[in-house]
């Protein structure tokens, strides 16, 4: 169970298989697609709903990653299970599938959309995520903002490599009209994740970033309360 | 009744006879608002507090005393007017004539007294200690008098521990609002009736009702005469809102004053006092900023009540709590809330004076309650760490009386009608090792228990145990139940709280309220048995001092049922053989899981047990999951306790919570929210209390090193709260190891 995946109390569910490798990953146990436990997805509509006095008028469920929309198709099912037992579903997502199965995922399906806005530009999409072409997530954005249902937004403030003034306000000038966000979440970096990383044997290029200061997050809040109405730190 | 004035209040069947739950339906304003109207603390109220503060320092630095007595027996109207700092007071009235000041209510035990005194280097003084060596008998006399080899046996072994033998047994809620509402000539009118009304044929219960009630109307005389000593007109009814606050905490002071029970609650006076405030706010009499200055001089005498208790008092019940209880909240059965603007007027105390172990605040938590109360509930919580939480749902359905207060830590008190015979604990571990070794005392050898045959081979087998572990608890309940008539029929006798049960039905239902320690060592003990493979390791004496546990087993507090179960079970195993027992006065027997702070001593006693503990380790308190083994977040750690069933528990199931404050959530609209939330899910699963602290362990280690920063820390331990640098270092340490959860 969560209170920071999504609004109230969320019964969080990982899946396993990642089409990104970020640098700050904090569940990099979960990037390969091999690996994991599987579960009946029956069996997790019944642990759901077991929880279910728990997720009072906000709370529900969360499918987090990895990279949940790889496994759009079975998703399809498990939330279509739980729409019919009256819970609330979220989806964790990089944004980069967008197939016929992903649409019906989110069009029918899936209350709220966390997006996760990884860089501005394409050199630092690139180094952060050793993938390229942003663009997928903007076009993913977009896709969700014609459908008018709901999204949240989220940006690891890292530092000199996203913490920056220009690229906050790139960020905030592109999606300030877009009427399906409902808030942007501001993650701090932290090295919280780093133990996994050595116990999985996998090198962390990122050992030399430092996490930000308290000036440092208030002046990226500041900047992006000029752009959205709810702008939190997670 | 019928002299009453009623010109204020809409009449009902409160206006022909005692009844003061009718006077609060009939009148009572509920209030669905929020916090918004709150008001700070006014100026005198900050002058008071400084001195109270102050105060509060020098007993802490004089080893806890600030002052003794050691020449008058405390009784209601023993000693003169005293005051903080008279022109700054609007609510008066003082335990004795000086602040902290601690003194003797030598009915209990005479020996504790002089204990108690004598630890701080003085004694009684001589007339004193030759009436009571002489020809005075206590309480703690009559017990000892009466009580059996096998008792004694079972008391020093630490089967059976903390019972009220040496000390009061408290817990008696008197209904304090009696003598707001009706004025002291009307309470002493109708007691004279009920007296009149006792007639033959002469049975015993019959001759000591007649005595009782006579004691009662001498108490309320008392009371009259406490009131002329700061000029209070008591036996007439409180006029204003300020007199309703007066007399109530008048009422509650001849408490104190006559009684030293270890928990003395207040009752569920909240509501009741906003009829008269609203009233006066209503008729313009008074400001916003006066009805909570009464509330917080009212309350700021709460905290300063004191008892004087002898050092291993402490181990039991530490840091010296006094369970001023005030029940906050709930539903009647109508559906209408009780929550009004002084339920949030009373919570802002711990704004206005700062976080406050005493009076121990109480929520009565329903799914109904007005949202924006939950909300403020959280939000309280959350900042001060110094309420509970108990489910107002399921008490009021299962005991069936929706105007009740909270005795002690967890008990449901319907309050005037109905009082409890408080009876401490048995150690169900210590228990279960019986039935692993042939009834003997695992420690000492001593045969505790006939019939119960050695265990063949070794490995251990799970019905073989279960077997012989029902047979420990039959007889264990037999030895608890002859040792609680006994210690109920002498206190009746010798230390009969008159001042209080002036304040109650002459002839109330009785709960007699036996209680369990050891519940998380005793499930997950028997799980190791029954899921792994537990092999006993014995010494020469054939007393187990070890376990070999080969395997995985599931732990309570993982909201595992494989596990739950047998916790569950063995609260109904055990509460099923104490009804079994005729009880003194044909008490109702209920039972709690709560151990205040008696976990610690209680594992001191007790050897090595199937679940992997170590002799001597400190258990976990009442209904709690043991530390560290409740791996699988807060909500299954708390869906673990729920599953333990009220109806086998009557008295209470205590479970006290630590989380730390980021995994409640991000900022703190989202944790009040979520803790809301929480609470809901709890408490929708029939869960009986909860605790709640709000703390990260680094704050409590700081607090250890550096206690002159935190003067005002308070923590939930286990059914009250404390002020966390009041504890021992060994009781900190406890409290530190205890699971603080970080993931939900």
């Amino acid at each position: 169970m969560g209170t920071h995946d999504g609004p109230g109390i969320r019964f969080v569910v990982f899946l396993q298989g990642c089409n990104l490798n970020c640098l700050y990953c904090h569940n990099p146990d979960t990037m390969k697609t091999s690996g994991g436990t599987e579960y009946e997805i029956e069996d997790l509509v019944q642990k759901a709903i077991k929880m279910k006095s728990y997720f009072g008028k906000n709370g529900g469920v969360t499918v987090s990653g990895g990279e949940p929309l790889l496994q759009s198709k079975a998703l399809i099912q498990f939330f279509k299970r739980l729409k019919e037992e009256g819970i609330h579903t979220n989806i964790d997502t990089n944004g980069r599938v967008l197939n016929h199965f992903t649409k019906t995922l989110l069009d029918d399906y899936t209350d709220l959309v966390m997006l996760d806005i990884k860089h501005m530009t394409e050199e630092g999409y690139e180094f952060l995520t050793k993938k390229r072409h942003k663009q997928t997530t903007f076009t993913f954005a977009d896709y969700r903002e014609s459908t008018g249902k709901k999204m949240w937004l989220r940006y690891v403030l890292i530092p000199e490599i996203t913490n920056k003034p220009e690229l906050l306000h790139a960020l905030g000038a592109y999606f300030k009209d877009f009427n399906s966000i409902e808030k942007i979440e501001l993650q701090p970096y932290h090295k919280l994740g780093v133990h996994k990383w050595e116990a999985l044997g996998m090198d962390y290029e990122l050992k030399d970033a430092r996490e930000n200061t308290e000036e440092e997050l208030e002046a990226a809040e500041n900047i992006l309360k000029q752009y959205f109405k709810d702008v939190k730190r997670n | 009744m019928n002299k009453m004035e009623v010109k204020k209040f809409k009449p009902g069947n409160w206006t022909n006879q005692i009844d003061v739950r009718d006077f609060v339906v009939t009148n009572i304003t509920p209030y669905q608002g929020t916090h918004d109207f709150l008001v700070g603390p006014s100026e005198r109220t900050n002058k008071l507090w400084e001195i109270c503060k102050a105060a509060t320092l020098e007993e802490r630095k004089n080893n806890g005393v600030r002052a003794l007595d050691t020449e008058t027996i405390s009784t209601v109207s023993a000693f003169a007017a005293g005051y903080i700092d008279q022109e700054n007071e609007v609510i008066v009235g003082l335990q004795t004539d000086e602040l902290l000041k601690r003194t003797m209510k030598p009915f209990g035990g005479f020996k504790v007294v002089q204990k108690a005194l004598a630890e701080h280097g003085v004694k009684p003084n001589d007339k004193l200690t030759e009436l009571f060596s002489k020809y005075v008998k206590t309480h703690n006399d009559g017990v000892f008098d009466a009580y059996t080899t096998e008792i004694k046996k079972f008391r020093s072994l630490g089967f059976l521990t903390g019972l009220p033998d040496n000390y009061a047994r408290g817990r008696i809620i008197g209904d304090y609002r009696r003598i707001a509402l009706y004025g002291v000539d009307a309470l002493i009118e109708s007691k004279k009736a009920d007296l009149e009304a006792i007639t033959g044929p002469m049975t015993d219960a019959k001759i000591r009702l007649r005595e009782e009630v006579a004691e009662q109307i001498k108490a309320l005389n008392e009371i009259i005469a406490l009131g002329n000593t700061y000029n209070l007109e008591l036996n007439r009814p409180a006029e204003t809102a300020q007199e309703a606050v007066q007399w109530t905490y008048m009422a509650y002071l001849a408490a104190v004053k006559e009684q030293d029970g270890a928990a003395m609650s207040l009752g569920n006076v909240s509501t009741f006092l906003d009829i008269y405030i609203e009233n006066d706010l209503q008729e313009g009499l008074i400001t916003e900023e006066e009805a909570q200055e009464f509330i917080d001089q009212f309350v700021m005498k709460l905290r300063m009540v004191r008892h004087l208790r002898m050092g291993a008092y402490d181990e039991i019940f530490a840091g010296d709590p006094t369970w001023v209880t005030e029940a906050i909240g709930g539903l009647f059965e109508d559906g209408r809330t009780k929550v009004t603007k002084t339920s949030f007027r009373f919570l802002n105390t711990l704004y206005n004076l700062g976080p406050s172990p005493e009076p121990n605040m109480t929520i009565l938590w329903s799914q109904d309650l007005p949202q924006n109360f939950k909300n403020f509930c959280s939000k309280v919580a959350i900042d001060t760490s110094s309420i509970q939480f108990e489910n107002d749902d399921l008490m009021r359905a299962s005991r069936g009386s929706d105007d009740y207060g909270i005795a002690c830590c967890v008990s449901h008190q319907s309050l005037g009608k109905s009082i409890q015979f408080f009876g401490a604990r048995t150690n169900l571990a210590k228990t279960l090792l019986l039935a692993i070794n042939g009834g003997r005392c695992e420690i000492t050898g001593t045969q505790m228990v006939d019939g119960i045959d050695p265990i063949e081979g070794d490995v251990l087998d799970f019905d073989q145990v279960m077997a012989n572990f029902k047979i420990a608890m039959k007889e264990v309940a037999r030895v608890y139940n002859d040792s609680m008539n006994i210690i109920h029929y002498m206190h009746d006798k010798y230390y009969y709280e008159k001042a209080q049960m002036a304040l109650i039905d002459t002839n109330p239902s009785i709960n007699i309220a036996y209680g369990i320690a050891g519940l998380s060592i005793v499930s997950d003990s028997l799980s190791a048995i029954k899921y792994a493979k537990v092999t006993p390791i014995r010494n020469e004496d054939g007393l187990t001092v070890e376990f070999k546990i080969e395997g995985e087993f599931p732990c309570y507090g993982n909201d595992d049922d494989r596990v739950d179960v047998l916790a569950a079970n063995a609260v109904a195993d055990f509460n099923n053989e104490l009804k079994e027992l005729p009880v003194y006065k044909n008490a109702d027997p209920t039972m709690s899981v709560l151990t205040i702070t008696s976990n610690v001593a209680y594992g001191k006693k007790t050897g090595a047990t199937p679940d992997g503990r170590a002799k001597g380790i400190a258990f976990a308190p009442g209904a709690n999951p043991m530390h560290g083994r409740d791996a699988n977040g807060a909500i299954a750690s708390l869906n673990s306790v729920a599953k333990i069933n009220y109806e086998d528990s009557q008295d209470g199931i205590s479970n006290t919570f630590s989380i730390v404050p980021k995994s409640l959530g991000a900022d703190e609209q989202d944790r009040i929210d979520n803790l809301s939330t929480i609470l809901d899910g709890y408490f929708s699963r029939n869960a009986q209390h909860v605790n709640i602290n709000v703390l990260n362990k680094e704050t409590l280690i700081d607090a250890m090193e550096h206690p002159e920063n935190y003067p005002q820390l308070t923590i939930r331990v286990s059914g009250y709260a404390v002020n966390f640098v009041r504890l021992t270092k060994e009781q900190q340490l406890e409290v530190i190891t205890r699971s603080f959860h970080e993931s939900m």
